[in-house]
């Protein structure tokens, strides 16, 4: 909401500076985005008088003059104008001057001779040449009205004005205009708030027997008023009402119009004009539209209508949607003769929806929108006509037509000063409150102990309510810091955000980056991630009004998110990416409307020295840092996006948690990469019901290790794990841990076959370990591999 | 005898004294005094002499073993620290060459800065509350006191998956939720990803962060609020901000605010972060609306409370100067290693 600080001081003195003004403002609730100053760039442009015209000794088309600008001596002025001459009075712009656009005026030589400023069109100083009456299309502007000599021309063109845009919340629709700005000024500065005095010329005749109108649905039309005015001259406004348009930043048109923008601006009413010939039996119905029903808006477009939208209607058509938009075979033109005047006051929720459904946005459905108070209508509709008088625009004719069948009655509240006070933490007293209503126009009844709140105020329906009132005008600063005195809790997060915390610092410490990644994303990432046409993960939910396509389904994997990042990465050649996301994934649940929202734990890396082992061993620390039991590895070679040799499910108590490997190369491409991408996605709730909660420490062992080495042949295609089950098995209680240090293949080695050497701990916890108990493990582990495994024991 | 003696002590010292390393020390320790060194050589001969001289040369030839025993010593010493100083020498390295890499990952800012703002409310007694992102109309606003009609509910750009299911605009919520569930007293703060449906830009995103705050208890008070945010305001930018509570409005709290700090940039002198204004706002608040209490199934009569939002990722851009909100979401390296 933008207003002139001149148009708000005709209904409140305000007599501060500005910077005051909008800080107190704010403080109570008006909250000021910002100030402007129109023409704030323009400097230095005076009235100045032309007393002598001479032509140009060395240019054609060139006129030298003598301007008087009230100082002692003439200024000169070379100019090129040709609608000037001796004895006009036009705008001069000076040496040093500042034009719209920031042209800046020096003095200085036109083809020899010195000119010591400019002559200046409307335009420059930021205007169009329609914006005046007496503006020539291309050419100086010339004041018709006596202006002095010498004096800034700013304020004759409403320029230097200070426009305070406030931003009004939606609980205060009354805040839409500049008289309810006003209001809260005066109650803010404690003055009082002169409303505009109203005074209508009636001519002979009478309303109520020149138009009808009717309201079929009470419920979305509570009140429809109208004025009759004849003999109508439509044509541009008196320079005034120009002059109020143009500082609150709108353009005039004619006179109409203009009156419904400034009763918009200063009311927050909307209005319509109705060209009153056209309509049909001089009968205006208010009723919804008819499934079907199609009307063209006065900006020619047609549009088809429905059942659950109101219309105003003659006796044959629709003739206007209400409170959206005019339509076109009523429209007020040049010939119109005879206005019918619409001030009303329609449901703003159905106004909304409506609007919203034909898409089809004015000033008058945002204000309708806010819903507005029916009782403004009594005042807004004689302003309507009084600025009819005021600009000559045509004649008042006798009497209101006005159907109010809904009324809006005044609330009555009790207020409890103890409550209040206790709600706030103030000590304000009785007095004091009532003084605060009383500046909010609240009536209030200290016998009973009730305020009357005015219709303008629907947000004020309850005691809070009146807190919030109080507060504001005590002063939100002055209410004095308390410190909770309730009763005592304990701070905590639960098991799952402590796990979590676990997890990112586990994942900083080995080098891994915290990363985010959007939770919708496009339904073709399914494609690039070559998942099959029939695969659960593209059953998703989707937004029905999306930010495009690309952001329109809720993600059923995590891996399109860490993918696109690790592309990002490698696209801006950072040679090294370790990232980790817990974030969630978004699950439909058959008959339920909810989905599941599940946790996912994924990782994404790629890099010169990282390869599949560098995940794993990232998901071993992990499941170690957590004390996870029972944890295993099994070979997954069934999901389409992954490299099928190089990834494996972790499984956590038999139950598949995730998988992790490396990337399909169909894929990576995709995905704009020519490196080898790794990657895990873990499910967060099993991690969690697999953490070990309550663990004690293992004793520091007492008796000594001895260590054996062993190294066997076995074929290429023998997994160690097998070899590890084996070693693991048959080595009993007595085998303390096992350790692979070597596989190597090659020289020395047969063909098919690779070297494996592992070091393995033998340890008792009661006793040293005697060479005969260590040759019989030894013996036991060593005939399980050839066996089992069929490996043959290499020399040492 | 006598000059025996005499002769090698001083033969034996300059020897000693003359040795050139640890080595040569110890031929010298067993050409003297080992099992067949001079000086054992001298006392093996000592049954030789008289019973009046014994004593005299016995006591002589222990003073020449325990002369040569502390010279060996004292050259012993000597010679290791030289030793120990000539290896320090040669192990002098280049200090400037670079540290070898250690793995170190960093947390996402987003995180860093919720760690921060949940520390500061663990310490006053908060605990932290998780909310669902996917949400129904009823939560995300009837029961925040935006219903059907209220012209705030369209100012909210919501994402809808049905005319009932929705993706939270808020935060908000999860209050309804901890109402309902919980018992009273709450103190909580819920941090989440919240969706509107503005283009990505450097100042917008569909998918931002807020931490919800709520306090339910009886007594309370819009001081207390005040109270509480500004020792939050003070923990999070530092003891010299200054806090402003202006008057605001939102469906669920009555009366609520805004909040302004002075700006972090230039401490109020007014720059290009707070648009020369001083003052950056951060977060809304107010007094928990009586209708929000009552839909929660909480007598307003006997509790009150406040709650309070605020946008993670505005705390963060001001917290480290960031100008473009794009950065949180691309995960690029060389964003995240510099927090």
């Amino acid at each position: 909401m933008n207003v002139p600080m001149s148009w708000l001081k005709q209904y409140v003195d305000i007599d501060v500076d500005v910077n005051t003004y909008i800080d107190a403002m704010t403080m109570s609730g008006s909250k000021v985005e910002a100030v402007e100053e129109l023409g704030k760039e323009i400097t230095k442009v005076v009235a100045g008088k032309i007393i002598e015209t001479e032509k140009h000794p060395d240019a054609d088309k060139l006129r030298v003059m003598k301007v008087d600008i009230g100082a002692e001596a003439p200024i000169q002025i070379v100019t090129a104008a040709t609608n000037v001459n001796t004895g006009d009075v036009v705008p001069v712009s000076l040496d040093g001057a500042t034009l719209a656009g920031g042209l800046k005026i020096k003095t200085g030589k036109l083809r020899g001779v010195e000119s010591q400023g400019m002559f200046c069109s409307v335009e420059e100083l930021g205007f169009e040449a329609s914006d005046f009456d007496d503006a020539p299309e291309d050419g100086v502007y010339i004041f018709h009205t006596p202006i002095e000599l010498g004096s800034d021309v700013k304020p004759y063109f409403g320029l230097g004005e200070s426009i305070v845009e406030y931003e009004i919340t939606s609980n205060r629709p009354d805040c839409f205009s500049i008289l309810g700005i006003a209001r809260e000024a005066a109650a803010t500065f404690k003055k009082p708030f002169n409303f505009p005095e109203i005074k209508v010329e009636e001519v002979d005749g009478n309303a109520a027997d020149m138009a009808k109108v009717t309201i079929e649905n009470e419920q979305l039309c509570p009140r429809y008023a109208a004025r009759v005015i004849k003999n109508v001259k439509v044509g541009p406004s008196p320079k005034w009402l120009k002059d109020r348009l143009m500082s609150a930043g709108l353009r005039p048109v004619n006179n109409i119009v203009d009156i419904t923008n400034y009763m918009l601006l200063e009311f927050g009413q909307p209005m319509h004009a109705f060209d009153y010939d056209k309509l049909a039996g001089h009968h205006v119905i208010v009723r919804n539209a008819k499934d079907g029903e199609t009307m063209t808006t006065l900006f020619g477009d047609e549009v088809t209508l429905d059942s659950s939208m109101l219309v105003i209607a003659d006796e044959a058509k629709p003739v206007a949607i209400a409170g959206v938009m005019g339509g076109e075979d009523t429209k007020v033109t040049e010939d119109t003769t005879t206005i019918l005047f619409e001030c009303a006051n329609f449901n703003g929720y159905n106004v909304r929806q409506t609007s919203k459904k034909l898409g089809i946005s004015s000033d008058s459905s945002k204000k309708y929108v806010k819903g507005l108070d029916p009782n403004n209508i009594t005042l807004a509709i004689e302003r309507a006509v009084q600025l009819i008088n005021m600009t000559g625009a045509g004649e008042v004719v006798s009497g209101i037509i006005d159907v109010y069948p809904v009324k809006r009655e005044k609330l009555t509240i009790p207020y409890d000063l103890t409550w209040i006070n206790n709600y706030l933490g103030t000590q304000v007293t009785e007095e004091e409150m009532k003084e605060y209503f009383e500046r909010l126009e609240f009536e209030v009844d200290t016998t009973n102990k009730t305020v009357t709140i005015p219709t303008f105020r629907p947000d004020v329906t309850m005691m809070a309510d009146l807190a919030e009132e109080v507060a504001r005008l005590y002063g939100y600063d002055k209410i004095e810091v308390t410190l909770e005195r309730g009763t005592p809790t304990v701070g905590h997060k639960n098991f799952e955000q402590e796990i979590t915390d676990q997890i990112r610092s586990t994942m900083s410490r080995y080098g891994v980056n915290g990363a985010l990644t959007y939770s919708f994303e496009s339904p073709k990432v399914f494609d690039k991630l070559c998942i099959p046409a029939d695969s659960n993960l593209r059953n998703v939910l989707t937004i029905t009004n999306p930010l495009g396509e690309d952001f329109s389904i809720m993600r059923t994997t995590t891996l399109n998110g860490i993918l696109n990042s690790l592309s990002i990465n490698y696209n801006r050649r950072n040679e090294t990416a370790m990232l980790y996301e817990v974030g969630k994934v978004f699950e439909k649940i058959e008959g339920e409307e909810l989905p599941n929202e599940i946790k996912k734990v994924t990782v994404g890396m790629y890099g010169k020295e990282v390869d599949f082992y560098t995940l794993k061993g990232l998901i071993e620390a992990l499941v170690e840092d957590l004390h996870i039991q029972k944890v295993s590895v099994e070979r997954n070679t069934e999901l389409p996006f992954m490299h099928p040799g190089r990834t494996a499910n972790l499984m956590i108590a038999g139950k598949v948690c995730g998988y992790f490997g490396e990337i399909h190369p169909q894929v990576a491409k995709n995905y704009s990469v020519d490196a080898k991408l790794y990657v895990a996605e873990l499910d967060l709730a099993l991690i969690l019901a697999n953490v070990e909660k309550a663990r004690s420490y293992v004793p520091l062992p007492k008796y000594p290790a001895t260590t054996r080495d062993i190294a066997m042949l076995v074929k290429d295609d023998v997994l160690v794990g097998d070899i590890e089950k084996v070693i693991t098995q048959r080595g009993g209680k007595l085998l303390e841990s096992c350790e692979l240090f070597d596989v190597y293949q090659g020289k020395q080695i047969e063909e098919g076959h690779k070297s494996v050497a592992y070091k393995l701990v033998f340890r008792a916890s009661d006793r040293t370990l005697t060479d005969d108990e260590i040759q019989k493990s030894m013996k036991k582990i060593l005939n399980g591999l050839e066996t089992v495994i069929g490996a043959k024991l290499r020399e040492q | 005898m006598r000059e025996k003696l005499e002769q090698i002590k001083s033969s034996a010292l300059e020897a000693i004294n003359n040795a050139s390393d640890l080595k040569v020390l110890e031929d010298l320790r067993v050409q003297y005094l080992g099992k067949k060194g001079e000086l054992t050589a001298v006392l093996r001969g000592m049954k030789d002499l008289t019973a009046e001289e014994r004593p005299v040369v016995g006591q002589m030839a222990n003073e020449v073993r325990e002369a040569l025993e502390v010279a060996l010593a004292d050259k012993k010493v000597g010679l290791e620290s030289e030793a120990v100083n000539q290896k320090l020498k040669e192990e002098v390295i280049d200090i400037t060459m670079p540290g070898r890499k250690m793995p170190k990952g960093h947390m996402h800012p987003l995180h860093k800065t919720l760690e921060e703002v949940q520390n500061i409310f663990l310490g006053m007694g908060y605990e932290i509350v998780d909310g669902r992102e996917v949400e129904t109309a009823y939560y995300n606003f009837d029961a925040l006191n935006l219903g059907e009609e209220h012209p705030a509910r369209d100012e909210q750009d919501t994402f809808y998956f049905t005319n009932n299911l929705v993706l939270r605009t808020a935060t908000s919520p999860v209050q309804v939720h901890t109402m309902e569930e919980q018992e009273l007293p709450i103190r909580m703060v819920a941090p989440g990803r919240v969706y509107r449906s503005d283009e990505s830009d450097a100042t917008h995103s569909p998918i931002f962060h807020q931490i919800e705050g709520l306090v339910i208890d009886k007594n309370i008070t819009f001081g207390d609020l005040k109270g509480v945010l500004a020792e939050f305001a003070k923990k999070f930018f530092g003891d010299k901000v200054q806090v402003k509570f202006r008057p605001h409005y939102f469906p669920f709290t009555e009366p609520s605010a805004e909040v302004d700090v002075s700006c972090v940039m230039c401490g109020g002198k007014g720059c290009n972060v707070c648009k020369g204004s001083g003052w950056i706002e951060i977060l809304g608040c107010g007094m928990v609306h009586p209708k929000v209490l009552e839909m929660a199934g909480i007598d307003p009569t006997k509790y009150q409370g406040f709650a309070f939002g605020m946008g993670l990722e505005r705390l963060t851009m001001l917290k480290y100067d960031i100008n473009d909100l794009r950065l949180f979401y691309e995960n690029d390296v060389k964003f995240l290693s510099q927090f």
